[in-house]
């Protein structure tokens, strides 16, 4: 497992440097002189230019900037925000936990119904039951997501005023942060009524981004599943007279497992793509919706540095993937 | 059976490739009703100004927000209704197909040309290619589609053009790795060693004797970025990043219409039904050109 752990995040290395070379060039790279991007629509005259550029480093050859800026991404600093002044991380420490809270909740709303929805259709091949999932599967997996939102909306927030319309929690309430997530947050909080409004305020944002997520899930388990359920270990253990429970979910869930893993790793950068888009509609205050309105507002700092972490969010989960698969499939834990 | 075959089968040829594909694309219902719908959008994308009935960027300002026609209000002259400037949203939903299957087109083969080409030079250069080129492909597939386009959007600006280069870039590395994978189970088989010991020099090898055989997974992974493209196209036009009004596209068009939700319904749900629905006809085809192309799918699920 070590071994396996080692060897992954040797071959990680290079695509670690080239991210932060992208990241690098991101903003060299935009056409226009960056101190006439940065400061915008004042006048500058040509001294202060100059001591801005020897300020910020960019008279020096590219390679010492570039040099400059990975041992300054080491020491955790992402630069600053040209609009707030503010550091990027620090911003990015707040804003972080309601992509996660957003995204986990969205997984696991995916899964919770996506898994046993591909597994009834399995069990039911052919039937009514099976044709309707499938056929609420393709729907979804082809939905735009904004427009998804939108409808929701729609229906629950305007039409029968069920969810609110945008936010984490309703603004009556003053939540103290404690972890950063806003539903263990305001669950903490002594404020009455504080956790149903933060629920509230997540279930459609979460039911958006976990729609195409869920219709993946539920096609991966049910042709998954089926593969297994031909299997000649599945008839050994149902005439050794197992429980059918037993034998489906032991059995027969266990080793269609990998994979619907596979596709739950892939779909984690569907959803960092897809919070962009969710957070945008339901001004969910996370880092997606703070990387466009940056774009918006030329804030060139905090969109390297959201590129930069949405990446390596990305790598990391990857990561992580490939080490599930040995927790899943024994075969898999020598290494390579 | 008794035995009896009637003589005619017996002396005809095996069906061609093009004959076993159509029959199997043909018995999946969903895929062929899939492909009638599709073609329906493409032929209202192509014939755009005849089936218009008004010109997409003329504003008719008497008549701002006009429901569909089966609504109270709807008139006969807007169909689907106008939107918050008066314009007619059939004729911009029209209009707005051409954008989005054209960025579409143009970014499929933007990423499927460069895509084969590297995916045929990383199997067949072992030693430097491949490495330079599969790690350059890790790189853009550490950022997931959507924000890989937004990233090159950053730099070029948004625009029609550059929205086309986004959507490529971001596809490009799964071409590259798809293609390497089917050429280099392709390359140790019989059939290449023989062109190759007939003399065959390397890029014959890669594109006459390899690629032929790789075209399925290719074709089929061309439809499937088609789809995502055109819903790309969509969610870059929503967020403003992609093609600028008032050029009509369907991303756009609806987040412009996000402020009438509660006013105007319609002109939320006609531009993202037209979205939903094109991206499912594609998929769906999809779907079934891999059943047909792929003999060991053929039978399962």
């Amino acid at each position: 497992m070590i071994r396996l752990l080692l060897s992954r995040l040797a071959t990680l290395i290079p695509t670690l440097l080239g991210i932060t070379v992208v990241a690098f060039a991101l903003i060299r790279l935009i056409p226009g002189d960056p101190i006439e991007i940065m400061v915008g629509e004042r006048r500058l005259d040509p001294a202060a230019h100059a001591a801005l550029m020897t300020q910020m480093g960019l008279d020096q050859p590219l390679l010492v900037q570039y040099w400059a800026y990975v041992k300054q991404l080491a020491h955790g600093d992402l630069g600053k925000s040209l609009v707030t002044r503010e550091a990027v991380s620090a911003e990015f420490a707040v804003l972080f936990p309601a992509t996660v809270e957003l995204a986990a909740a969205a997984l696991l709303l995916a899964l919770c119904v996506g898994l046993p929805l591909g597994l009834a259709a399995a069990l039911k091949r052919g039937s009514w039951f099976d044709q309707a999932v499938m056929a609420l599967a393709t729907v979804g997996h082809s939905m735009p997501v904004f427009w998804w939102g939108l409808i929701l909306i729609m229906a629950f927030s305007v039409g029968l005023e069920w969810t609110p319309v945008s936010g984490r929690v309703g603004i009556e309430f003053d939540i103290p942060t404690v972890t950063g997530f806003m539903l263990i947050d305001s669950a903490l909080s002594d404020e009455a009524g504080a956790f149903v409004s933060s629920l509230l305020h997540l279930v459609l944002p979460a039911v958006v981004l976990g729609t195409i997520p869920m219709a993946v899930i539920a096609r991966m388990t049910r042709s998954s599943m089926l593969e297994v359920l031909r299997e000649d270990y599945m008839r050994t253990a149902r005439a050794k007279g197992l429980a059918p429970a037993r034998v489906i979910v032991v059995h027969g869930l266990r080793n269609a497992l990998i994979p619907i893993v596979t596709v739950l790793g892939l779909q984690v950068g569907s959803l960092l793509g897809g919070a962009v888009l969710t957070e945008t509609i339901f001004s969910w205050p996370g880092i997606g919706k703070w990387l466009i309105d940056a774009i918006g507002r030329r804030d060139y700092p905090v969109v390297q540095a959201g590129i930069l972490v949405s990446a390596l969010v990305f790598i990391t989960v990857n990561l992580v993937v490939d080490l599930l698969y040995a927790v899943v499939n024994p075969r898999l834990r020598g290494g390579r | 059976m008794n035995g009896v075959v009637p003589a005619d089968t017996l002396v005809s040829a095996p069906p061609s490739p093009w004959t076993e594909f159509r029959h199997a694309f043909a018995k999946n219902h969903g895929a062929l009703a899939a492909f009638v719908v599709f073609a329906l959008i493409a032929t209202g994308a192509l014939l755009a100004p005849l089936l218009a009935p008004h010109d997409p960027v003329q504003q008719f300002r008497d008549h701002l927000l006009t429901p569909p026609l089966w609504q109270a209000g709807g008139m006969a002259t807007y169909p689907l209704g106008t939107d918050e400037l008066g314009r007619c949203l059939l004729s911009r939903l029209l209009y707005g197909a051409r954008v989005s299957l054209l960025i579409g087109l143009c970014a499929v083969l933007l990423a499927l040309l460069p895509g084969v080409l590297l995916g045929l030079l990383a199997a067949f250069h072992e030693r430097w290619l491949s490495p330079a080129i599969m790690r350059l492909m890790d790189i853009l597939l550490a950022l997931p589609g959507l924000l890989l386009a937004i990233c090159v959007i950053t730099v070029l600006g948004p625009g029609l053009v550059n929205t086309v280069i986004a959507i490529a870039v971001s596809a490009l590395p799964g071409y590259v790795r798809l293609t390497r994978a089917a050429a280099l189970a392709e390359r140790g088989k019989d059939y290449v060693t023989a062109s190759r010991v007939a003399g065959a020099g390397s890029w014959r090898l890669m594109f006459d004797t390899v690629l032929p055989n790789c075209l399925a997974p290719l074709i089929v992974n061309a439809t499937l970025s088609f789809s995502s493209a055109v819903l790309e196209t969509a969610a870059l036009g929503f967020l403003g990043l992609g093609v600028q009004p008032p050029l009509p596209e369907w991303g756009s068009m609806l987040s412009a219409a996000r402020d009438y939700i509660e006013r105007a319904p319609w002109v939320v749900t006609m531009p993202g039904l037209t979205i939903l629905v094109t991206v499912l006809s594609i998929n769906l085809m999809g779907d079934g050109l891999r059943d047909a192309l792929d003999p060991k799918l053929r039978s399962a699920s």
